[in-house]
C-alpha cells in the first residue's frame, strides 16, 4: 500500500463540527479494511486530540500519513501552549471553563487517553506560540 | 436485547433510524460528559445522555456505538438527527430520567461492560 496524506483545517469557531475529521479519518481507515483495534486507537486519540485543538488550541491543522504499518497524526495550533505539561497529563486535571463543560468536556481525560490509545506520544508546546502532538498508532 | 426492546422499556420514541432496531446490544453507558465516556468505556452498545450536541453523536461514532438514548425528555435538533442517520444510529428519545433509564435497562438485562 503507498501511503495516504490527509490534512484538515481545524476551525474552532464551529464547534458542532468538532470531530469531524476524525470521524472522516476513521471512515477512510475502514474503507481500508484496517483492523477495528486500531481504527479505535486512531479514532478516540484523534478525536480528543482534535477537541483540545477546538476547546484550548484556537483552531489549528491535523495531518494524517497511513503507511502499511502505522498511522500517524500531527495536530498543529497556534493557542496559548501549556504552561505545565506534567500537570495536563494527570487525570482530572483541566482548565475548561463552564461552558465547555456544559458541552460534555472538560474532565481531563483528553490527553492521558490519548496516550493511552497510541504507541507513540509526543508533546510539544510553548507559551504564546502553540502546542503540536505528534501521535503514531500501529498498526494490529 | 434488541434495540429495539428499549423502546418498550422506557416508553421510548424513536428519533431515527427505525430500520436497525433489530440491531443486539448487550451493553450500555449513561453519562452527560463525553470526555468520561470516551477515557472509560470499552465495548458499549447504547449511551444514555442528557446532553445534546452533535459531539454525543461524534463520541457514540468514536466508540462504535449503535445507539443513543435521549433521556428526561431532552430531543436533538435537525442537524444532529441527520448525522446520526448518516452514521448507522439509531436515536431514541424517553422522558424518564437518567437513573430510572439505566436502572430498567439493567433489570431488562443490560450490562456496563468491561471497564478499561
Ligand atoms: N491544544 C491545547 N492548547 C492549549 N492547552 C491545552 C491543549 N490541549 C490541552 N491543553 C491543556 O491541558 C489540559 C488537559 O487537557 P485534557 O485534554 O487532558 O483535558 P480537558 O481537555 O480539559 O478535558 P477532556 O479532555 O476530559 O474533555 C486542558 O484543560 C488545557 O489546560
Ligand atoms: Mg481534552
Amino acid at each position: 500500500m503507498d501511503s495516504i496524506k490527509l490534512h484538515y483545517d481545524i476551525s474552532a469557531t464551529d464547534f458542532t463540527r468538532a470531530g469531524a475529521a476524525s470521524g472522516d479519518v476513521k471512515r477512510t481507515l475502514k474503507a481500508l479494511g484496517v483492523s477495528p483495534a486500531t481504527i479505535r486507537n486512531v479514532a478516540v486519540a484523534m478525536y480528543e486530540g482534535e477537541i483540545n485543538m477546538v476547546i484550548h488550541g484556537g483552531g489549528g491543522v491535523i495531518d494524517v500519513e497511513i503507511t502499511e504499518d502505522a498511522i500517524r497524526m500531527v495536530l498543529a495550533d497556534q493557542g496559548p501552549g501549556i504552561e505545565n505539561v506534567e500537570l495536563a497529563m494527570k487525570e482530572g486535571y483541566s482548565t475548561a471553563p463552564d461552558n465547555i463543560r456544559a458541552l460534555g468536556f472538560g474532565a481531563g481525560m483528553g490527553l492521558p487517553n490519548i496516550k493511552k490509545y497510541t504507541d507513540e506520544f509526543q508533546l510539544d508546546t510553548a507559551l504564546g506560540v502553540g502546542t503540536t502532538l505528534t501521535l503514531k498508532v500501529f498498526m494490529k | 436485547m434488541k434495540v429495539k426492546d428499549i423502546i418498550d422499556i422506557l416508553n421510548a420514541e424513536i428519533i431515527c433510524r427505525d430500520d436497525l432496531l433489530d440491531t443486539e446490544v448487550q451493553t450500555a453507558c449513561g453519562s452527560d460528559m463525553m470526555s468520561d465516556v470516551l477515557a472509560f468505556v470499552k465495548e458499549q452498545g447504547v449511551l444514555l445522555t442528557g446532553l445534546v450536541n452533535p459531539q454525543v453523536v461524534r463520541t457514540a461514532e468514536m466508540m462504535d456505538m449503535h445507539c443513543i438514548v435521549f433521556v428526561r425528555g431532552k430531543r436533538p435538533s435537525i442537524d444532529i438527527i441527520h448525522l446520526a442517520e448518516d452514521r448507522d444510529m439509531v436515536m431514541l428519545a424517553t422522558k424518564m430520567e437518567m437513573f430510572t433509564s439505566c436502572g430498567r435497562l439493567y433489570d431488562a438485562g443490560l450490562r456496563g461492560g468491561i471497564e478499561k
